[in-house]
């Protein structure tokens, strides 16, 4: 029994050897084979590379917001009667975000939001930027600190100072290189002074440059940029820690309806959103993506699996009269079936070795020429090489038992 | 009945019968022969004769659907397919009329093949060794690395010749050796199976060439399924004779 096992273990190396031979003598047609498959996981796991990458980076991009942070919108998408969508009618007032920071024990940091576009110059430049108002808390909430300079203090913002914050791209554009502190910027003809520059963010995922910005107290922008006027467009709020989030949030709900005499049954006039749940709507964007671009790349591997089938189909036939004589010699039925089993699968692991390859090389050149992102996951790299291993034995199965089958007398005589 | 006779070859009453629809077909009617050790036998007949059919019972090809066939004295009527193969590979080698070749393979590498699938199994440079000095006893020392394209038709039966060899076969099967090659070389072709033959391996072979049968000792000739002739050579050629004086007939005629 065990030297039967062993002689079998050795008529097995000897098929390894057989079809090693076989794949050599057809060297032109082997590549092509190869090249379905080198092309199908390549596709495979550039495609998911990418994807991943987007995703990396929307997911990045959502935690720069901040940590734990419930944003508070004026307005409400499903107001009845008139709808204004969010930030629309203005319903926040500076006394809600008050109440929050005073009511709502779990809520560590607020920031009231004011946002407006204007027109900023200083010497004989200008430049058209986003203003925003904050509060002192802003730049703690959003985990953005500064590159030079100090900012803005709850002194400020009490008092309305006319002080500011910019951004890179604003500060490049105004004044070159030159040093910003201390600089007077005048926005719509307002003379603020700049007490410092944050660090840059880079691109946003909808491509607004987030460096392209003057941040002042809300109260300053309030009553200096947008001429008037007691409503603010949002609240930013931050709780200690993510299981705060939905009691927090709750509280916020409660406390908004009773300040804005909400009637039980009537919809709110403002709309609650934590980061997480932003989050999740972003990522299944990117996650749909995903697995749009893997399933076309798995049609192109499930593609060259079926060219595998059909050059082994073809093969069986070409070299009908090669499997007669192998035959003749004593090659059995399974001798017949192991060796194009095991043609097909070299070619479609070494196809899918190389097509790993490839799609490394291909997800890293489309990520620097299109400035995209690209993550290799492990995973999907193991995926590829077991389905490309799988399609081998699928698809050459067939043909290699259409092989084992044949008469060795029909064989011989073929023509 | 004594199984272990001396004969390489013993068929009693063999028939076969195929079926191609409604019809039956029976190509071999009742077949008794004995081939003995280191006989020489050409077997003949017309096409439909029921030759063909014969040989590949004889070759473990095919089975026979009633009466027994000894191949070195074991009973190979009733062998499953795989079990067939092991004896073709153990004791039968078998060189074909269009030679059959792998093509774009090396010779040494066709020499090999039913090393590949025998029991024993050897090291690549074993089965490298073991293919070089039989492809020399056929004359094509150093030609190891030419692919059959490479080598000319007799040449090509020479290296079909040594893969039937390699493994040491009781009996050597040739359908139509000389089928596909012009006389001299057929010639060639017969002085290496007499050469094989005075070493003590039995040759069977198919032919319909009346010279070409001389060749052999003993010529059985086969008509709708039964044999109908068996007889000893009289006169039997020897094929380096006949070499020689073809040389010397191509002499003589480029002289004049």
């Amino acid at each position: 029994m065990n030297s039967k096992g062993f002689a079998r273990r050795l008529r097995l190396l000897s098929t390894f050897k057989i079809a090693a031979r076989a794949l050599r003598r057809n060297k032109l047609r082997s590549a092509l084979t190869a090249l379905g498959i080198i092309i199908g996981v390549g596709a495979v796991i550039a495609m998911v590379s990418i994807g991943n990458g987007a995703k990396a980076q929307v997911e990045a991009q959502i935690a720069g917001l901040g940590e734990n942070v419930i944003l508070i919108f004026s307005g409400s998408t499903t107001a009845s009667g008139i709808r204004t969508g969010w930030g629309g009618a203005g319903t926040l007032k500076i006394e809600d975000a008050e109440a929050i920071r005073r009511e709502v024990p779990q809520v560590t940091l607020v920031s009231e939001e004011v946002v407006s576009t204007a027109q900023v110059a200083a010497g004989n430049q200008n430049w058209f930027t986003r203003i925003y108002g904050e509060s002192a808390d802003y730049f703690d909430l959003r985990q953005w600190a500064l590159a030079d300079g100090a900012p803005f203090t709850q002194q400020d913002v009490r008092s309305a100072n006319k002080v500011c914050v910019v951004g890179r791209t604003t500060a490049t554009q105004i004044y070159g290189s030159e040093d910003v502190i201390g600089q007077v910027l005048r926005v719509k003809n307002v003379p603020f002074q700049i007490l410092g520059v944050l660090t840059p963010k880079g691109l946003s995922s909808q491509g607004t440059d987030q460096d392209d910005i003057v941040v002042m107290p809300y109260t300053s922008a309030m009553k200096r940029v947008l001429g008037g006027g007691t409503t603010l467009r949002n609240i930013n709020a931050q709780v200690a820690s993510s299981r705060d989030l939905a009691p927090a949030q709750q509280q916020i709900i409660a406390l908004l309806r009773q300040r804005h005499n909400i009637r039980e049954g009537r919809d709110d006039d403002f709309t609650v959103r934590n980061q997480e749940e932003i989050a999740a709507a972003a990522t299944a964007t990117t996650e749909t993506m995903t697995a749009l671009l893997a399933g076309v790349a798995v049609i192109s591997l499930v593609v060259g699996g079926i060219g595998i089938m059909n050059i082994m189909l073809v093969s069986v036939t070409e070299r009908t009269r090669e499997i007669g004589t192998r035959m003749a010699v004593g090659a059995h039925g399974r001798d017949i079936l192991t060796q194009f089993l095991i043609e097909a699968m070299t070619l479609s692991v070494i196809g899918g070795i190389i097509g790993i390859i490839t799609g490394i090389v291909a997800s890293k050149i489309i990520a620097i020429l299109k400035n995209w992102s690209s993550l290799i996951s492990p995973t999907s790299i193991i995926l590829a090489f077991v389905v490309s291993a799988g399609v081998g034995v699928f698809f050459g199965f067939y043909p290699a038992r259409k092989a084992a089958q044949l008469d060795p007398i029909d064989a011989l005589r073929y023509e | 009945m004594s199984n272990s006779s001396d004969a390489a070859v013993r068929l009693d009453d063999v028939r076969k019968t195929y079926k191609t629809g409604e019809v039956e077909v029976q190509a071999v009617r009742g077949v008794s022969i004995e081939i003995g050790r280191g006989e020489f036998v050409a077997l003949m007949g017309s096409s439909g004769s029921g030759k063909s059919t014969l040989m590949n019972i004889i070759g473990c090809l095919d089975r026979p659907t009633a009466g027994r066939y000894f191949l070195d004295g074991e009973d190979v009527s009733s062998l499953s397919r795989d079990d067939l193969a092991d004896v073709r590979n153990r004791k039968l080698g078998f060189v074909f009329q269009n030679f059959n070749l792998l093509s774009r393979t090396s010779a040494l590498e066709n020499v090999e093949l039913p090393l590949l699938y025998s029991e024993v199994a050897l090291t690549g440079v074993q089965l490298r060794e073991k293919a070089e000095r039989v492809l020399a006893s056929v004359g094509l020392e150093g030609r190891g690395d030419h692919t059959p394209s490479q080598l000319s038709g007799g040449q090509q039966q020479r290296v079909a010749i040594a893969r039937a060899l390699i493994n040491d076969p009781e009996v050597i099967l040739a359908d139509e050796p000389t089928g596909n090659l012009d006389s001299r070389t057929s010639v060639e072709v017969m002085e290496i199976f007499q050469a094989l033959n005075n070493k003590g391996i039995t040759v069977i072979m198919v032919t319909h060439e009346l010279d070409i049968a001389s060749y052999a000792r003993r010529n059985i000739v086969m008509k709708d399924g039964l044999v109908c002739d068996d007889i000893r050579v009289q006169n039997r050629f020897n094929a380096t004779a006949e070499l020689e004086k073809m040389t010397a007939g191509e002499a003589l005629e480029v002289a004049v």
